[in-house]
């Protein structure tokens, strides 16, 4: 498992710093000087001089490409153009409120699509097939921020159930956490509910058509031991997979769904950056999410190993 | 709908699609929206740029079916208008993408190697950003307008496009025509765009179909940010903005624009589900 882990790292590694120099060319191909951005037309020369001596502009490009490496490789993301903090320090004030979110939702989607799933599949043509059909394409049809107002005039400003802003409120009162989280994460969730329900579903047909699932049900097994000790663990991997693969639609939509609830989070940061041109902050936020991804397919990786005895995991 | 395809191939593939009913029902959502989009200049009640300050964030009445906006511009010849941006950027996006990702993906999959490498390794290096994200940093990048939106959307369209033309091409080169190809001297690119190509259409057409939803969501999300099409442009995420700027003031503001955004999501995955399903029998459905 260890020599295992060690090669998923080292693979990971050149995809990192080819992200990393994909981070440096974006942000440098930005049109115009980022000086002159920031401080407007009405700045001087030696303001813009002085800024771009800052900035490490005036220096040439490998020069910059070098500091810029080894400064991520570590830790150091710079300071906000904006509010002259460590961008790191912005960044881990927020980054437990989106992952507090993406977790939420994501076990929402695990919680409530992979059961309705395995009970389309039971039932084919039947009506739990059509509840699944219809969750299914209202989560992949509905975009973060469409589903999120709606829910907000729905739940929150109609009924009142929760709040209308779920700003940072304080681990000390779990509850009124929970219930600023709520909708947030339901709205999240939708799409991965979408996505496991889909996968779990066809995946589930699949497996109780082949020759073993016969057999079981032939020698007498009960129909519910036959669907979940043969049927379902079939289906364990294809489910690792789509959590793998849409876990980045979900950190994408978080952006959304952040701006629509107000709450705290990676994806406020990075549109108040775009906003106010603070580059620093923009090319620190696309480090961190870069390597969020990186992470999150290694996790996907180790897990195959975990509920696939197939896979090699020396 | 492959060139190769026999006739009797054909006929199954209109016999299954003509008989799924959400394939016709997404087709007719699909059709409902260009309609819109074709003809908004005579469907349109009002011109969507015509303001009327008296008449600022107004519910539904008989002038205004839906309503005036903060500039009290009527909601639904905006949400007419803004069907044709919608529709374009994403037909033009997503058609780039095709273009662009399938070319890229045939050349790996056809040479395999380290051409392969490199392109999957840089694909895979794309990929590593979540698809809203990038789109939302290259808007920012290239500066807001309609075209530099197109070619945003259609950049992070090409990765999936280029996994699955790879995907498919490893598949087809192990077939005897392309030996045959190339036991008659075809050049590579005569290989692999007249008789390669062709025969991954179905998937990429499937793909296609699906992707178009994407990119209309993208273009409606980056208008919602405020990346869209410059105002005062009449766009769908736009005026969902609006809405949303004034939720408790006048909450359908925002309601009427996302039903017809969740029309067209709704009609295109069930057109890309219905052909998904119609070109591969097998498939559970």
């Amino acid at each position: 498992m260890i020599a295992y882990l060690a090669k998923r790292l080292l693979l990971a590694a050149p995809t990192l710093l080819a992200v990393l120099t994909l981070v440096f060319v974006l942000v440098r191909i930005v049109p115009g000087d980022p000086a002159f951005v920031i401080l407007g037309d009405q700045a001087t020369p030696q303001a813009l001089a002085e800024l771009r001596g800052r900035l490490g502009l005036d220096q040439p490009l490998w020069r910059q490409y070098a500091a810029f490496m080894s400064d991520v490789l570590t830790g150091d993301f710079g300071r906000s153009l904006v509010t002259n903090r460590p961008v790191m320090t912005d960044v881990l004030a927020v980054l437990p409120y989106t992952i507090e979110l993406t977790i939420a939702s994501l076990i929402i989607g695990v919680v409530f699509g992979v059961p309705l799933g395995v009970w389309a599949a039971r039932s084919r043509d039947g009506f739990a097939d059509w509840v699944a059909r219809i969750v299914s394409l209202a989560g992949l049809s509905f975009p973060a921020f469409v589903s999120g107002i709606m829910m907000l005039i729905a739940f929150a400003i109609h009924f009142r159930w929760f709040p209308v802003i779920s700003k940072g409120v304080p681990l000390t009162d779990p509850v009124e956490r929970l219930r600023s989280l709520a909708l947030p994460a339901l709205n999240l969730g939708l799409i991965m509910v979408a996505y496991l329900t889909r996968v779990t579903r066809s995946g589930m047909l699949k497996a109780m058509s082949e020759d073993y699932v016969r057999t079981a049900r032939a020698k007498g097994m009960p129909t519910t031991i036959v669907i979940w000790r043969h049927g379902f663990r079939n289906v364990l991997i294809p489910i690792v997979t789509v959590i793998g693969l849409y876990l980045g639609v979900l950190i994408g939509n978080s952006v959304l769904t952040e701006i629509v609830f107000n709450r705290p989070g990676l994806g406020k940061l990075i549109i108040g950056a775009l906003e106010k041109r603070d580059y620093t902050m923009l090319q620190g936020l696309m480090v961190i999410y870069a390597f969020i991804i990186v992470v999150v397919n290694l996790l996907t990786d180790l897990a195959y190993g975990l509920v696939d005895p197939r896979v090699k995991t020396t | 709908m492959s060139a190769t395809a026999s006739p009797a191939r054909r006929n199954a593939f209109f016999g299954r699609a003509t008989r799924s009913p959400a394939l016709m029902i997404g087709v007719i959502l699909v059709a409902i929206c260009i309609v819109m989009a074709l003809f908004a200049p005579w469907l349109a009640p009002y011109d969507p740029d015509e303001q009327d300050v008296i008449n600022k964030l107004a519910g539904p009445s008989r002038e205004h079916w839906l309503g005036t906006d903060s500039f009290g511009r009527d909601t639904l010849s905006r949400i007419i208008w803004g069907a044709r941006v919608s529709l374009f950027v994403g037909f033009v996006a997503t058609l780039a993408g095709v273009v662009v990702g399938a070319a890229v993906g045939v050349v790996s999959g056809y040479f395999g190697g380290w051409v392969d490498r490199v392109i999957s390794g840089a694909n895979d290096v794309l990929m590593s950003f979540p698809q809203i994200i990038m789109g939302i940093i290259l808007v920012a990048v290239l500066g807001p307008s309609l075209f530099n939106l197109i070619l945003a959307i259609a950049i992070t369209a090409v990765p999936a496009f280029v996994r699955i033309a790879r995907g498919s091409t490893l598949a087809m080169k192990e077939r005897d025509f392309v030996d045959a190809c190339r036991a008659l001297g075809f050049s590579n690119m005569r290989t692999m765009f007249a008789h390669v190509a062709p025969n991954i259409m179905d998937e990429l057409v499937v793909m296609a179909s699906l992707w178009l939803a994407t990119a209309i969501r993208t273009e409606a999300t980056l208008s919602f940010i405020g990346l869209g099409a410059p105002p005062p442009t009449a766009t769908w995420g736009g005026i969902v903005r609006e809405g949303f700027d004034n939720l408790l003031d006048a909450p359908l503001l925002s309601i009427f624009p996302s039903i017809a955004i969740l029309l067209v999501m709704i009609g295109l995955n069930l057109v890309g589900d219905g052909l998904r399903d119609a070109t591969d029998p097998r498939a559970p459905t």
